[in-house]
């Protein structure tokens, strides 16, 4: 058995740092993935927006699906309003078009709007694993101030590269204030 | 998003938010008035008068159900009395809200961050007693979901063409659009509340709100991007909110009503209306929870301008309705506004010019805009006035039509006082509830207000 998956095994999520500011977090973030590793996160009580480049973020599946949540909207209200004025109660008004464009496009656009932005709330929740009961790096206990005042760094034990002792040293070479192991 | 344009420090009023805040001070202070703050007498007080008020509305609202809308002072011809007065007039209300939270995110307005979060509540709790109106009006609210294009055994369908299906559409997905722009808003906050709560209570109900939050970089990064696209997506949507209400009018073939420049005019008035009830809340909030630190003057100042220019806009709507009267050279035209301005309804006409027209004016002056005092007056004021506008477009053109045989008068009942009395009750119950249960200032969003939160990257070594 390696030592990486004794490790897991172990119960070790993965080691923790903690830094003052945000400064010395987008630089250690940085630093991390210069460094080859693959999973670790940042914790930040606000968005940091230098993060995306430092950690390489670039996930635009939310854009995308609220496009197609848009674009499915939009075909079904202005569906919805044909159908019913043309299929299922077609009233002839003095011969006037029963597919009347214009008086469609109200509902067509609130349904365009109302799939979207359920859309884009809704992948953006789920994309983000959320409602999430339980997460190990709540073990820590001044994790707390992550959403309060504090910027965290965890480099997770699942990382290929990840090596207890290895890692430990590569995150105090970065200059936290502390770095504390998260239980699983 | 693009860098917001340098002004220069004269223009501004002061910082928008004091230079002693820290990351870990706003989150304790704005936190900490839900979980720290013992409950005072006036919020015991002004919680039981709210609620008082808003019996009137299950009184009213009960009444009605036995009685049907006969209890009402609506007639014939004026079939669209207080319902449809205070329907527009608290949608109006809600339109602020949506402003600051979505156009003023898309426009890089940094000082929305500390009034975004109450106006987003605000604009929930209009838009719910707003739209108790139609559904009450309709006489037998059991029956309001034949609104709804829903398949049901007499094989009927709304029709697709009227205003007032636009309405449930727009109104509905208004509603919902709020909400969840709301929550997601609330989300990063909630965790905050969750890890400073210290009672188990609160941690267990803010940990269950919060959905298991956690501030990792890799959710924020969705994050960010889903809050602009709802920013993006609720835009168009606040526009479009106030113009189907316009179209109920607009589409109509009644004098005063049959006018293309409603739904500009009416975005407008909403807005108008909406910026002087944040006034009217956020003044003595921003008193009692002495929150003076954060809600700085320059907010105030920043509101009462947006305030004034939208009275501008309205101040136009109302000069351009009153010569489209005259240079139609229609008769029932020319007679409606002869008879808004001298009728028997002229004392509401005139008492709105003042309201809406006069008083604004005095915002020119920064002293004024920088009084929160005169500041608070001058925004009760407003609301009154644009409620009497509504009142005046619906009561004005429908009591003398075409056709003189048929002209009537219109005056509210007891009920009609008491539904409209009891809703601002339920608005203002929900506000007190509000402020002592979730955070009534966005925390994340002003962290990021604060120099601390710039990232300087130290020197490589």
């Amino acid at each position: 058995m390696s030592g990486h998956t004794q490790q897991i095994e172990d119960g070790l999520y993965g080691l923790m740092a903690e830094f003052e500011t945000p400064g010395q977090l987008v630089a250690a973030a940085r630093k991390t993935r210069e460094a080859g590793f693959k999973n670790f996160d940042a914790y930040t009580p606000y968005p940091i927006h230098e993060l995306d480049g430092a950690m390489d973020l670039h996930d635009n599946r939310v854009s995308l699906f609220t496009l197609i949540g848009g674009i499915l909207g939009c075909a079904g209200g202005f569906g919805l309003a044909t159908w019913i004025s043309a299929v299922a109660w077609p009233l002839n008004i003095g011969g006037r078009p029963l597919i009347s464009v214009p008086m469609f496009i109200p509902v067509t656009f609130e349904c365009t709007i109302l799939i979207g932005g359920l859309t884009a709330a809704i992948s953006m929740i789920l994309m983000n694993g959320l409602p999430q009961p339980y997460h190990p790096v709540f073990n820590v206990e001044r994790f707390a101030n992550a959403s309060r005042s504090k910027f965290f760094l965890c480099i997770e034990s699942e990382d290929p590269k990840f090596d207890r002792a290895a890692t430990e040293g590569f995150l105090a070479s970065l200059n936290p204030e502390e770095i504390a192991e998260v239980a699983r | 998003m693009a860098q917001p344009v340098e002004l220069p420090d004269s223009i501004h009023v002061g910082p928008v938010i004091d230079p002693g805040h820290s990351l870990a001070s706003v989150s304790d202070k704005v936190g900490g008035i839900v979980l720290k703050r013992r409950i005072t007498l006036g919020w015991v007080f002004g919680l039981l008068l709210s609620f008082a008020i808003l019996q009137n509305l299950m009184a009213g609202a009960t009444w009605l159900l036995i009685k049907g809308v006969g209890i009402w002072g609506i007639n014939i011809p004026v079939g669209w009395g207080f319902a449809i007065v205070n329907f527009v007039w608290w949608i109006g209300i809600g339109h602020a809200g949506t402003l600051i939270s979505a156009i003023l995110l898309l426009l890089n307005q940094s000082w929305r961050n500390a009034i975004n979060r109450f106006a987003e509540a605000m604009t929930l709790f209009a838009v719910m007693c707003a739209g108790m109106f139609p559904v009450l009006h309709t006489g037998r609210p059991w029956l309001a979901f034949w609104l709804l294009p829903i398949p049901n055994t007499m094989a009927l369908w709304p029709q697709m063409r009227s205003p007032l299906l636009w309405d449930v559409f727009a109104v509905s997905t208004y509603l919902t659009i709020s909400a969840v722009f709301w929550f997601v808003g609330l989300l990063p906050d909630l965790a905050t509340l969750r890890d400073s709560s210290k009672t188990r209570t609160g941690q267990v109900i803010y940990g269950l709100l919060s959905m298991g939050w956690r501030n990792s970089a890799r959710h924020w990064q969705r994050y960010e991007k889903a809050s602009l696209l709802l920013a993006g997506l609720a835009t168009p949507l606040v526009v479009s909110v106030h113009t189907v209400v316009s179209f109920d009018f607009a589409v109509s073939l009644i004098p005063g009503w049959h006018t293309t420049i409603f739904p500009p005019y009416f975005v407008a008035g909403a807005i108008y209306s909406g910026f002087a009830m944040v006034l009217t809340l956020m003044i003595p909030v921003r008193k009692f929870y002495g929150l003076d630190d954060i809600i700085t003057l320059r907010h105030l100042n920043n509101m009462a301008k947006v305030t004034l220019a939208t009275a501008l806009i309205v101040g136009y709507g109302y000069t351009l309705e009153a010569f489209f009267g005259y240079f139609s050279a229609d008769t029932y035209e020319r007679f409606m506004i002869w008879n808004r301005m001298t009728g028997p309804y002229a004392i509401f006409y005139w008492c709105l010019i003042l309201c809406n027209i006069v008083t604004p004016q005095f915002l020119w002056s920064k002293k004024i805009r920088t009084s929160p005092g005169i500041l608070w007056i001058i925004s009760i004021i407003v609301n009154i006035g644009m409620w009497l506008e509504r009142f005046v477009i619906v009561v004005t053109s429908l009591h003398r039509d075409f056709l003189p045989s048929s002209w009537g008068m219109y005056w509210p009942t007891i009920w009609d006082w008491a539904i409209y009395t009891g809703t601002i009750g339920l608005f203002m119950t929900l506000i007190f509830l509000f402020v002592r249960v979730l955070p009534m200032i966005t925390i994340f969003e002003l962290r990021m207000l604060l120099p601390g939160a710039e990232v300087k990257e130290p020197v490589a070594h």
